[in-house]
């Protein structure tokens, strides 16, 4: 990428949830449920003296890409971590619900949260168990779930749990997504398991590139929204069988994964074991340049579904 | 503990937009807020009523709306805001962004 095409970018990192939704669908498209407007707020901060926000941090609604009907939901970063609420997760259910009947080509998931909103706790795990259950109804009917992780907080808890039960994840380098964050993991394991303040680490093991090498992330795209948009554009044209069959078939994958690999104590250990000759340069590289350089590698590494 | 302030302010005389709908602005995040606004008939008056988690600043509020409604001519309108300790200046800026919003016509 020029420095001209990367000063044309529309940075999907730095967005807010309502502009990354107008960025990824066709234009005058977006009609939001359940907008500020309705003013359905958290029943549980205001008592625990937290400010509440109109939306709960979450916007939903229909819209098309590419002419086509989508569903879309987008986290917003700045509220509460993009935590998962009551509310939060009860708009998220409800959309997904709605996919079953209201003809749709995909849905469109943009996550940008730490998990389970902590001071909602209980109904917080509950919501995320009602998304999981509602995801699972809609991949049976064949409409594909698309998750992209880009944003500040990455993706991570019951949401990070929630994101490997969908069909597809767009990443760009910037995202992360697991499910203990560095500071938990730092936390319960020790600095010498985890230093969350190491930057590099924590991009090398959660970041877009090593969960793409891993076949996790279907898409690595730079860091603009129209990239987002182009690749889910894409993908959504690809539903997948979601059958006992298709998750016993995922299931070897990752355990011959974990055979091949398991005794990597990190991800530059992985990816030397790939043989990707200039391992060691991954997290340099900018995006066209990481493609050409790992293409060879992947070769039987990604998903079971890409065909 | 949440604070909550509310405010009537007489509205403007001869408003200068008609007005529909509402608008919206902002992001509850630290140091920020969001601003609803609403048209509805309230017999021309405006009204305001803010959730903030930085308490005792009742008059700083009041400066910055009295200013706000000093720079827009505004009649029947509610204003809502959630605040997470936002600075007046950025108060000014979102109650701006919103007021711009309704004044091209707001959400559908």
């Amino acid at each position: 990428m020029n420095l001209a095409d990367w000063r044309r970018r529309d940075s999907f990192y730095e967005a807010s949830a309502r502009r990354r939704i107008l960025g990824l669908l066709d234009k005058n498209s977006f009609q939001e449920l359940l907008g500020p407007a309705e003013r359905i707020t958290s029943p549980h901060l205001e008592q625990l003296g937290f400010p509440v926000s109109f939306d709960d941090g979450v916007v939903i609604g229909s819209g098309s890409l590419d002419g086509k009907k989508v569903l879309i939901a987008a986290q917003e970063s700045g509220f509460m971590g993009g935590s998962v609420g009551e509310v939060h997760g009860a708009k998220i259910t409800g959309l997904l619900q709605s996919a079953l009947t209201s003809n749709v080509t995909a849905v469109l998931l943009v996550l940008d949260t730490g998990g389970v909103r902590l001071h909602e706790a209980n109904a917080g795990l509950a919501a995320i168990s009602e998304i999981l259950r509602a995801a699972f109804s809609v991949r049976e009917a064949g409409i594909p779930i698309l998750v992209l992780i880009g944003g500040t907080n990455g993706c991570f808890g019951g949401t990070g749990i929630f994101t490997s039960c969908c069909d597809y994840v767009i990443m760009s380098e910037e995202g992360r997504w697991s499910v203990a964050g560095p500071e938990v993991i730092e936390t319960v394991s020790g600095v010498e398991e985890f230093d969350s303040r190491d930057r590099a680490l924590v991009w090398r093991t959660m970041g877009g590139k090593h969960r793409f090498l891993l076949g996790e992330a279907d898409r690595l795209v730079v860091d603009d929204i129209k990239a987002f948009r182009a690749a889910a554009a894409e993908l959504m044209q690809k539903p997948k069988t979601f059958t006992l069959e298709s998750i016993l078939q995922e299931h070897r994958r990752l355990g011959d994964r974990l055979t091949t690999y398991g005794e990597c104590k990190d991800a530059l250990d992985i990816w030397k074991k790939m043989g990707i000759p200039e391992f060691n340069c991954i997290p340099l590289m900018d995006n066209d340049a990481f493609h050409a350089a790992v293409k060879p590698y992947l070769n039987g590494k990604e998903k079971y579904h890409e065909h | 503990m949440i604070e909550l302030l509310k405010f009537d302010f007489p509205g403007h005389k001869s408003p200068l937009h008609p007005l529909r709908g509402s608008a919206f602005a902002g992001v509850v995040n630290s140091g920020n807020l969001e601003v609803l606004i609403e048209s509805v008939d309230i017999g021309g008056k405006c009204q305001v009523q803010v959730k903030t988690s930085a308490n005792g600043f009742h008059s700083t509020w009041a400066a910055v709306l009295e200013d706000f409604f000093a720079r827009n001519r505004f009649a029947d309108i509610k204003v809502f805001i959630n605040d997470f300790g936002a600075t007046p200046a950025v108060v000014s800026l979102r109650l701006d962004q919103a007021a711009a919003d309704i004044m091209e016509g707001g959400a559908k």
